[in-house]
């Protein structure tokens, strides 16, 4: 019975085609530093699913957002688990897109016909830094708090808009609720959907060019 | 290199990427699943003897309404709950005491004592229970719950039994 749902999905949707296309693409001899890209990916989607677990529990409200992270840690069963891979997950995930990225310089892939995956690929680096800096004010410790204070302050000296951002980034001119509402907004929706959406089109430019081949000498 | 040779390498990949993410899969996949039930395998129960009011003031043959409320913590909030009844007084012996829930076992409302219609009427779709917490009318499926263990301390108070859900 299983043999035919597989053969009547199989019709439907062509395993054969999709798994010659996506996984077993013929790739150039390279070496281990062509695997950060898939690093970086396991490590979105890693972060992805602890981060939607980690909303079971908190709470972006300045009254509970301290205690709900401590209960992660101390009250549920493996929420240090959950919350240490997101945590670390967040550092790694920022230093392997930037090597990644630094790899990609290296072999200088960004060239014809990649300028594109490489243009979409600094919009991925950014909004996985925009990550980094939603996801930091979320446990609402000190910390976070006056970390936010001073990236925001930052953003706030650009000339002419710069109070504009500032207000638009804190949600008024100081750190308050709607600070850390609009930050968990930008964290768990609308970032990750920008961010999948572009790691989409990188993918697909990916697989439409084939990998680069490392540079020899006569390049 | 022989072609048998390239294919039981490839076989060779394909099996360790299939452990190794089975392995990731089962390392994340296990806790993440016990995480997330973990409040429904939770044991509450905390128990405790309550002070309801003073044996000399209940009346034989008229309920003796009574509330007290519990805080609860519940992850990281502390949730207050009202829980309320009535104590019926039958004879000069503090063992003689029917002490019901006022909590309507159809769907929990608030039932009052009525002296008028002399029953319990519940506000919510008209259930009526007798003064031993009876059903007369109305959709409720039981009696009243009753406060089974109570006791008399030395100052002439009564306390029941009170075990949390
Ligand atoms: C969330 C972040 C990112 C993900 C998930 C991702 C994913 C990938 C994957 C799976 C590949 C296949 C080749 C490889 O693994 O090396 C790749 C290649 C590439 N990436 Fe990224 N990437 C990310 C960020 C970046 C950034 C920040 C840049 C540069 C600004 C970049 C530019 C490129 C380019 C130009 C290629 C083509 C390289 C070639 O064909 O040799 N990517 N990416
Ligand atoms: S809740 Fe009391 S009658 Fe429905």
């Amino acid at each position: 019975m299983w043999k035919n749902i597989y053969l009547w999905l199989d019709e439907r949707i062509g395993f054969n085609d999709l798994y010659k296309n996506l996984l077993d693409r013929p790739e150039p001899k390279t070496n281990w530093w062509n695997t950060l890209g898939s690093a970086s990916l396991f490590l979105f989607i890693l972060q992805g699913l602890t981060g939607i677990f980690l909303t079971v529990y908190y709470t972006p409200s300045p009254d509970h957002a301290y205690d709900s992270i401590t209960y992660i840690m101390e009250g549920v069963a493996f929420g240090w688990l959950i919350r240490g891979i997101h945590h670390w997950g967040a550092t790694l995930m920022v230093l392997v897109v930037f090597i990644h990225m630094l790899r990609v310089f290296y072999t200088a892939s960004f060239k014809y016909p990649r300028e594109l995956t490489w243009l979409i690929g600094i919009g991925l680096f950014l909004t996985t830094l925009g990550m980094g800096f939603t996801g930091y004010l979320l446990p609402w410790n000190q910390k976070a708090y006056w970390a936010t204070t001073v990236g925001t302050q930052i953003a706030g000296t650009v000339p002419f808009v710069g109070e504009f951002i500032l207000k638009a980034l804190r949600g008024g001119p100081e750190l308050s609720a709607l600070t850390l509402q609009r930050f968990f907004a930008a964290h768990i929706w609308i970032i990750p959907a920008v961010l999948a959406a572009l790691i989409g089109i990188h993918l697909y430019l990916i697989i439409k060019h084939g990998e680069s081949h490392s540079p020899t000498k006569e390049d | 290199m022989s072609d048998s040779h390239e294919l039981s390498r490839r076989d060779f990949i394909k099996v360790t990427t299939g452990i190794v993410g089975g392995l990731i899969g089962a390392i994340i996949g296990l806790p993440s699943v016990y995480y997330l039930i973990d409040p429904a395998l939770r044991e509450g129960g905390k128990e405790a003897w309550i002070p309801i009011g003073k044996f000399e003031d209940m009346q034989v043959g008229t309920p003796y309404p009574f509330s007290f409320t519990r805080v609860q913590v519940n992850g990281w909030e502390r949730t207050a709950s009202s829980f309320g009844g009535y104590a019926i007084r039958k004879s000069d012996s503090p063992e003689d005491l029917l002490i019901l829930n006022s909590r309507c076992t159809h769907l929990a409302c608030t039932v009052n004592w009525s002296a008028e219609a002399e029953a319990f009427l519940c506000p919510c779709h008209d259930a009526a229970f007798d003064i031993e917490g009876e059903v007369l009318d109305g959709p409720p499926p039981r009696a009243l719950d009753v406060y089974a263990e109570h006791r008399l301390t030395e100052d002439g108070i009564i306390e029941i039994f009170f075990k949390e859900a």
